[in-house]
């Protein structure tokens, strides 16, 4: 195998990686917001679902819920699993994880929000979901930003467990070119990009956590 | 008619009763304050009044409708949504440690309720905004940050903010326990400067001077009773032991 033809391999193994990473923010934050209001929701019922499914999500590999995930559909209903399912299940399985870790990073966010903001908001005529979307959820964002920046960090190195499923993304096609060839260099290039992704993002993230200290609470 | 009417309120908190069988009457453009030793009962009966706490028994009544009463058998009543509402404009609250929203700007602190809440014209409110900034001697400080901002100066944002909604009574926490001294005189003087405005005022306060000369009626409580009250005069010339003991304390 030239060394083109193996960029390009590992090119392309980038870019699922990326897909997976984007994907699963996309889903996963709203998600999680949604979970985190139920968990935190008067009804006693929605809060001990949201409580337990938080705790299957955090109390259990990640890579073993890829393939409940990825599996599930054939053992449970005799499902054929169809060609495009693989990608499929790979984003439903990371965002339904990282949304329950998103939820308890909001729910604590909410949770520091000062009782006086919601009386001083109650008293100028702010409605319940005024309250939320205009006073108490911006600051949120604020304060609970870091939280996010280590889970969208982890979530980068996280997009590898996707080689369980044999999904071709970076460290999946880099380990097959490594066996094929016997050689090392796929590794040091995955690697290269895990960590020159990783800056990417953490630079952004810390470009955002700047123009969030217009103020400071 | 009375602007303000609270009747027979009795409020705990689990086993501690707090409110003991007050009744008050604020009548339009009248100041009322309430005096007390810390632990009686002053914020709680304004959180009432501002319907932050719920009431145990009584009935509140403004402008002649009522607007949450108590059924004597555990139960708590409130009016219909839009009563409800309408009821809730009358008044504002100023918080001891003002609740600014920090994440606007001054000028938006103000005019956000009006435009998202009331539905009113934006470019009518930004006009009054700045009007009220120029009542507070806050007009270059519009765009600046509440962390920007000397507790002073945050307290007169509070006031601007709450002003804007155009309420007929104001409700005052304690405005200038959270200030250094040399900074209470100004929110003071933005507060006496309502008062010529014959805006309703409620006031929680410690400053025993501002209070005497700018009340029309003083309440003094103590250990969730009202123990005297009365015109500002013959409350701080009254001989009632407690009320003495207070101002003496507080003297020393
Ligand atoms: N939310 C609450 N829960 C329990 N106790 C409270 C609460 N709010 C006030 N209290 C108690 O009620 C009493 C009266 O408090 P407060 O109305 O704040 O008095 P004041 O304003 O005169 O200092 C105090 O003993 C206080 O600890
Ligand atoms: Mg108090």
């Amino acid at each position: 195998m030239s060394f083109q033809v193996m960029m390009m391999q590992l090119g392309q193994g980038m870019l699922k990686s990326m897909g997976i990473f984007f994907l699963t923010l996309l889903f996963s934050l709203p998600l999680g917001l949604l979970v985190a209001l139920c968990r935190m929701s008067k009804s006693g019922i929605l809060r001990t679902i949201m409580r337990v499914y938080i705790s299957i999500m955090r109390g259990t590999p990640l890579m073993l819920q890829l393939l409940a995930v990825y599996f599930g559909p054939y053992y449970l209903f005799g499902a054929k699993l169809g060609k495009n399912w693989r990608f499929s299940a790979i984003i439903i399985a990371f965002a339904v994880n990282y949304a329950a870790y998103f939820a308890e990073i909001y729910r604590s966010g909410i949770g520091s929000m000062p009782a006086g903001q919601y009386e001083a908001a109650r008293l100028l005529g702010y409605s319940k979901s005024g309250t939320f979307l205009r006073i108490i959820f911006p600051q949120v964002i604020k304060r609970i930003l870091p939280a996010i920046t280590n889970e969208v960090i982890t979530l980068i190195k996280d997009t590898s467990l996707s080689f369980s499923l044999a999904y071709a993304e970076m460290f999946t096609i880099a380990k097959q070119i490594a066996a094929k060839e016997t050689s090392f260099m796929p590794f040091l290039a995955a690697a290269l990009f895990y960590y020159v992704f990783n800056a990417l993002v953490a630079f952004a993230m810390e470009r955002i956590e700047k123009a969030m200290n217009y103020y400071s609470a | 008619m009375a602007l303000l009417e609270m009747k027979n309120i009795r409020k705990s908190f689990g086993d501690l009763e707090v409110i003991r069988d007050i009744s008050l009457r604020v009548d339009e453009g009248e100041v009322l304050s309430i005096i007390g030793p810390s632990g009686s009962g002053k914020s709680t009966m304004l959180r009432c009044a501002a319907m932050l706490e719920t009431i145990d028994s009584g009935e509140i009544w403004y402008m002649g409708e009522r607007a949450a009463w108590a059924d004597g058998h555990g139960g708590l009543h409130y009016p219909k949504k839009a009563e409800l509402k309408k009821v809730r404009s009358y008044f504002g609250l100023v918080f001891q440690n003002f609740n600014l929203f920090p994440h606007f700007s001054v000028i938006k602190n103000i005019t956000d309720a009006p435009i998202h809440n009331q539905k009113r014209d934006r470019d009518e409110v930004y006009a009054e905004a700045k009007e009220l900034l120029a009542k507070m001697g806050l007009s270059d400080k519009a765009d600046a940050y509440p962390c920007q901002l000397s507790g002073g100066q945050c307290q007169r944002v509070a006031i601007a903010r709450a002003l804007a909604l155009n309420p007929k009574i104001l409700y005052f926490d304690e405005p200038t326990s959270a200030l250094d001294p040399e900074l209470t005189g100004e929110v003071l003087k933005v507060i006496k400067s309502l008062a010529d405005l014959h805006i309703a005022m409620v006031i929680v306060t410690h400053e025993m001077n501002f209070a005497r000369e700018i009340s029309d009626h003083v309440m003094f409580m103590d250990k969730g009773i009202v123990e005297v009250e009365g015109s500002a005069e013959s409350v701080f010339n009254t001989d009632n032991a407690r009320m003495r003991a207070f101002l003496g304390k507080l003297r020393h």
